[in-house]
């Protein structure tokens, strides 16, 4: 197997994995505190419209546009997203954002759902739960979406990326559903850290090769691309760690 | 018309793109115009040295260098700007 297509399978099933367990969060929430059977009406309608979206682009992407406009295009979408995702580990691992903790959401999603008022219509349906239910699932979903479709088609290989990114959500839906009420176990900021050097990463390769650069070693380029934007973005993170002067600044200016 | 609906409202298919632009803006600019704009012009940098000068190896090393820059320069400013 091409290092290509291990770094591809590897990037779409950590970033379907964090992204699904967002939108489990959600669905669990609105489940536990509305009903169960709005809550996964809500989650097959908006899967439905993810899958209608993905089956009109997907092929289109990857047969009819020419692989090096689809290179740079995705290439700088990926490079934006992958950017997003690591200036927020960067300021996590410094301290100047807080952690992304699944069980607090949950606990404010139970909360603000529970306290909502009646909301079932006459075919039964608690409109409410259906509602964040479907924008937890479409939103969280599109994510994935764009991450398959810009993956999968830049690397051709739409079916490697889907199937990496169904194995995601199919271990999520499975294990989630298991320790519903428990979802923090999961070391997300961690892993968003890893998708966030992946897709830039990614993001570079594509990016340059559709702009027509030719990258030493070709596919191999992109370990080494993932190794020293590791190593660099751990160098911004010492360089963007407070230090004990400037804590001690910010203290004298608290009081 | 239903005597509740408001006339003004936009239709549905203007509050659908609506939603769609704003997805697109979020997702692309969101609270970080400074990666849209930083990276479309490390895209021309690098254009220029692939295309005009012929420069593959300096590209090599430039675009990720510029993409490291953009991220320090992004990452430091927060810290800033917080005190």
């Amino acid at each position: 197997m091409h290092t290509s297509t291990v770094a591809l399978m590897v990037a779409v099933f950590l970033a379907s994995l964090v992204e699904s367990v967002e939108a489990l969060t959600i669905i669990v929430a609105a489940g536990i505190s509305r009903g169960w059977r709005s809550a996964l009406e809500g989650t097959a309608a908006g899967i439905g419209v993810l899958v209608v979206i993905i089956g009109a682009l997907g092929p289109t992407l990857v047969y009819l546009v020419p692989i090096a406009v689809l290179r740079a295009v995705v290439g700088v979408m990926l490079l934006i997203f992958g950017l997003q995702w690591l200036r927020k580990a960067v300021l996590r691992a410094v301290g100047l954002k807080a952690k992304h903790d699944e069980d607090l959401i949950f606990d404010k999603q139970v909360k603000a759902l529970s306290t909502a008022g009646a909301t079932v219509n006459t075919k039964g349906r608690d409109t409410q739960a259906f509602v964040v239910a479907f924008k937890g699932t479409f939103l969280e979903g599109l994510e994935v979406a764009i991450i398959v479709l810009g993956l999968g088609g830049g690397a051709h290989d739409l079916a490697v990326a889907s199937a990496a990114a169904g194995a995601a959500i199919l271990l999520v839906t499975v294990v989630g559903f298991i320790v519903a009420r428990h979802l923090s176990w999961v070391p997300e900021n961690a892993m968003k850290t890893v998708v966030g050097l992946m897709l830039v990463s990614f993001g570079t390769f594509w990016g340059g090769e559709g702009l027509g650069i030719k990258w030493p070693g070709s596919d191999l380029a992109i370990p080494v691309l993932v190794g020293v934007y590791a190593v660099l973005t751990w160098l911004i993170v010492q360089l963007a760690r407070p230090t004990n002067r400037s804590l001690a600044e910010e203290a004298r200016s608290a009081a | 018309m239903p005597l509740d609906q408001d006339p003004t409202a936009p239709s549905l298919p203007v509050r659908m793109a609506k939603a769609f632009a704003m997805f697109w803006w979020d997702f692309l600019v969101g609270d970080t115009p400074e990666f849209f704009v930083g990276v479309l012009v490390i895209v021309g940098i690098v254009l220029l040295l692939v295309r005009a000068a012929s420069l593959n190896s300096a590209a090599v090393v430039v675009f990720p260098g510029l993409v490291v820059v953009l991220l320090a320069g992004s990452a430091l400013q927060a810290r800033r700007s917080r005190r």
